[in-house]
């Protein structure tokens, strides 16, 4: 238990900065296991925040809890990935020989276990995290063991290493996965640069005029960025330099300063490539914030990790502090006066929609992690209403790169439009799945072929919100010209049931909506009901209809990307495999989701009875 | 106001700074909203005011007039829309307009009526919300909160006091009250609370009022919601 003592010495940590509530709350689960009303009334004391707020924002958050869970809390990654890879059964399995029901904590507070959204260890799944911290590779042998452990009460420090070993899985390294990055280097370069070629002009005379500092750097970085053509790896692709620019060039009020934030909230379901780059590559992404922040004029920057990569706080803490020792942050960078610069990590809790940039900036605020309305957008009102740029990890490996090669020789890898190279997460079914660079414009066939795939039915590219790509479609290529992405490559081989993915995927929207807007909120969780009401067995043309309604009140109506994407999968599945889904047509007329039959089985539960006498004996064959 | 855009084939005149649903309302033409209130910051949230400008659904709460803009609203399609946006509202809570004391000054019940619709169409979701009867002068019916969180906004920047926050989220996000017993009770909130006054349905209700006026002779039984466009807050900042 943390004393009040505990309890202070995290306040003093985030400096009693309401900002920080949801850093503070975090520390106080960790040591504590929940968030106690004890613990809310003290910090709505020490922080003058009401109690409203701390638990509306607590509450927002998957991994952030208001109630007891368990001394042992067990969370299966429910990806479609894992589906393929048994955790169902698995589950199943360590809730019988724990004697728990699923998402219950057992009466003695021992033990709860539940699903949670993609924890991105697709590639060594299946997977899952016991008080936050990862376990891969899990089967029914290590079932057995976890039962054990949790039934001795075994410290985690005490269980096996091996279960919290996490691969990186590189299969196929290019530009940037083969460049033995010094640290320094390419600020370095950079610096060296712009004494050899001086001023780049492509920018504007009025804010170059308008330079607090460092008159040249600055502009010849965004110069190199600009020539480069970089986009965003997030997936939007938005244009790297003119985001940078905007940035540069907003107006900053009294007390202001310009923020760069790298979102390492990767949250779509398949995709894992950024957890590579934190564990190996970390070097490069901070260095490439630096160089966002010389570039912007930025002196604080934040790296928003997701609550699933929690076990890499430690460790890029420790890259953080290496790289002030070495002058690479802090003040006066590598020696350029007036170059300061320093990175903080916030830890998110669980919550997809946190990838949205606004949402991002909410939760890095300690508020609950609803986009914001836009405009104004954060590259001139971001976090606390300053100038914030917000990229992707990736997007700032990049960035580092170009600063040491140069934007001419990295425009000219790639295609046209996309320039580079793109990290694909690669699972599913395939030989070898794991982290596969290759420079944009690569073909579907390519990407399979090099992983190992067979009898290939369909590939997932970019995750839920992305695009089902079926066998005929494999000559396309990866690039914002044709099939953009985040990063995920799912494989789905002939024995797979596609109407099954989409299925996943939209309980996967449902379980993430933040419920801000209307459409959004109530819509995904219909179109839930509508997927489940054909898995049941209970389908009719009619849901097609449905189904297509939804699609548009989503897309049309919504408030944000999450929404706006959340029927694609459904969409592109019926389009495709529409085999799939008439094989659920058990009907052709109208046929209600309630089954009497059903909505008995609590009844029966209480009872503990499940013979014939308690189950109708239902036309359509619901009794099972 | 020399300014104007073309709103359903209107010129509406508009003064900077000026939202689309600011500048309709001004000029007496009605756009359905149930979040959107003059006197508060657009949270964009209901999108039932969701037109299309130059051809894009966006909300006109909070989307800026511009000279210029072509703007549909009152159209077939983005009513069918927003009668289905009114249908879920309506599953997701439970709404038993015959027995509940806001009909016929219910703005969710009057902007059905208005767009027609006959239906709830999808399935309910019957939640299990229990009511909050806590406090000597107020009750708290959550059954029939559809999240606009006006109350939120009037109690934080009107009264100063927090007593209503939205918690959770997604389908379970809901509306909960400043106080560690939870119970409303246990808040500072006040009769006279702008928070007390802003609620659109009927969670906010005013205890040993019931049926004061008759059903029959209230605010939408007279005239439809279409006919009780608020007139704007004079704009003193941008929004």
């Amino acid at each position: 238990m943390v004393n009040s003592g505990g309890l202070q010495s995290i306040l003093r940590k985030y400096e009693g900065n309401p900002h920080n509530l949801l850093q503070i709350l975090r520390e106080v689960q960790e040591e504590e296991g929940w968030i106690s009303p004890d613990r809310v009334a003290a910090l709505e004391t020490a922080l003058a925040v009401p109690r409203s707020k701390i638990i509306g924002a607590a509450s927002f958050y998957a991994f952030l809890h208001l109630q007891p869970v368990g001394r042992y809390r067990i969370l299966f990654s429910d990806n479609i990935t894992d589906r393929m890879l048994g955790n169902q059964a698995l589950m199943e399995q360590l809730c019988q020989l724990l004697w728990v029901e699923p998402g219950k904590v057992s009466e003695d507070g021992l033990v709860s276990i539940t699903t949670t959204s993609c924890t991105g260890m697709c590639d060594q799944g299946p997977a899952l995290l016991v008080n936050g911290r990862a376990i891969t590779r899990v089967d029914e042998a290590r079932i057995v063991e976890i039962a054990e452990l949790v039934r001795n009460q075994a410290p985690l420090s005490e269980w096996p290493e091996e279960y919290f070993r996490v691969e990186d899985n590189i299969r196929r390294r290019d530009i940037l996965l083969d460049s033995h990055f010094e640290p320094g280097s390419s600020l370095r370069a950079l610096h060296a640069r712009v004494e050899t070629e001086g001023m780049q002009a492509s920018n504007t005379r009025s804010w170059r005029e308008g330079l607090p500092r460092g008159l040249v750097g600055p502009a010849t970085m965004l110069d190199e960025i600009k020539r480069a053509n970089l986009r965003g790896r997030g997936g939007a692709g938005f244009t790297t330099g003119l985001k940078w620019e905007a940035c540069r060039n907003a107006p900053l009020a009294e007390g202001q300063d310009r923020i760069v934030v790298c979102n390492a909230d990767e949250g779509e379901p398949g995709t894992f490539k950024d957890r590579v780059l934190l564990t190996s590559y970390a070097d490069m992404v901070f260095e490439g914030m630096t160089l966002a922040a010389y570039a912007v004029g930025a002196r604080r920057g934040f790296l928003y990790l997701r609550g699933e990569y929690r076990y890499l706080l430690e460790h890029l803490e420790g890259v953080l502090a290496r790289r002030r020792r070495d002058n690479l942050l802090g003040h006066s960078i590598i020696g350029i006066p007036g170059a300061d610069f320093d990175i903080k990590i916030h830890v998110g809790f669980g919550a997809y929609v946190c990838g949205e940039e606004s949402a991002l900036i909410e939760s890095l605020e300690g508020k609950r992690g609803t986009p914001r309305n836009r405009p104004p957008f954060p590259v001139t009102h971001g976090y606390l209403d300053q100038p914030t740029i917000v990229n992707n990890v990736e997007t700032f490996a990049a960035a580092a790169l170009i600063a040491l090669n140069g934007g001419e020789w990295y425009k000219n890898i790639g295609t046209a439009q996309s320039a580079g190279s793109k990290i694909l997460s690669v699972s599913g079914d395939c030989e070898r799945p794991g982290i596969y660079e290759f420079p944009f414009g690569v073909r579907v066939v390519e990407v399979l072929e090099a992983c190992g795939a067979r009898n290939t039915q369909a590939v997932q590219v970019s995750g839920p919100s992305g695009f089902t790509i079926a066998a005929h479609e494999f000559e396309r290529r990866i690039c914002f010209e044709d099939i953009p992405t985040a990063g995920a490559f799912m494989v789905f081989d002939q024995t797979r049931d596609m109407f099954e993915v989409a299925r996943n995927f939209v309980h996967f929207f449902a379980h993430e909506s933040c419920g801000f807007c209307t459409p959004c909120r109530v819509g995904t969780s219909l179109l839930k009901n509508l997927m489940d009401k054909l898995h049941n067995g209970h389908g009719s043309p009619y849901d097609f209809e449905e189904i297509e309604k939804l699609n548009h009140i989503l897309q049309a109506m919504s408030h944000c990307g999450l929404g706006h994407s959340a029927c694609n999968p459904v969409l592109d599945t019926i389009g495709k495999f529409r085999p799939a889904y008439d094989a659920r047509m058990a009907h052709q007329d109208f046929t209600p989701a309630f089954d009497l039959d059903r909505a008995l089985s609590q009844a029966r539960q209480m009872t503990r009875r499940d013979d014939e006498q308690a189950h109708f004996a239902a036309e359509h064959g619901a009794a099972q | 106001m020399s300014e104007t855009f073309v709103l359903d084939g209107q010129e509406i005149p508009f003064a900077p700074g000026q939202t689309i649903i600011q500048a309709a309302s001004a000029a007496g033409v009605y756009i359905p909203r149930l979040c959107y209130h003059p006197e508060f910051k657009p949270h964009g949230s209901c999108k039932l005011c969701t037109v299309k400008v130059n051809g894009r659904h966006t909300a006109s709460c909070t989307f800026k007039a511009a000279p210029g803009l072509q703007v549909e609203s009152n159209t077939e399609d983005l009513n069918a829309e927003r009668r289905t946006l009114v249908q879920m509202l309506f599953v997701e809570g439970n709404h038993f307009c015959p027995s509940c004391e806001k009909s016929g000054d219910c703005q969710l019940q009057a902007t059905a009526y208005e767009l027609g619709m006959m239906s709830p169409h999808f399935d309910h979701f019957f939640p299990d919300r229990p009511v909050d009867a806590s406090h000597p002068e107020l009750l708290l019916d959550f059954n029939r909160c559809i999240l606009c969180s006006l109350c939120v906004r009037a109690s934080r920047d009107v009264d100063k006091k927090n007593v209503f926050a939205l918690a959770g989220r997604g389908i379970d996000s809901h509306l909960i009250v400043n106080a560690a017993s939870g119970r409303l009770a246990d808040t500072n909130v006040a009769l006279e609370d702008k928070a007390v006054q802003v609620c659109p349905v009927g969670v906010i209700l005013k205890k040993r009022q019931g049926f004061k006026v008759p059903i029959g002779q209230r605010t939408y039984d007279e005239v439809p919601i279409s006919g009780h466009v608020p007139a704007p807050a004079a704009l003193t900042e941008e929004i």
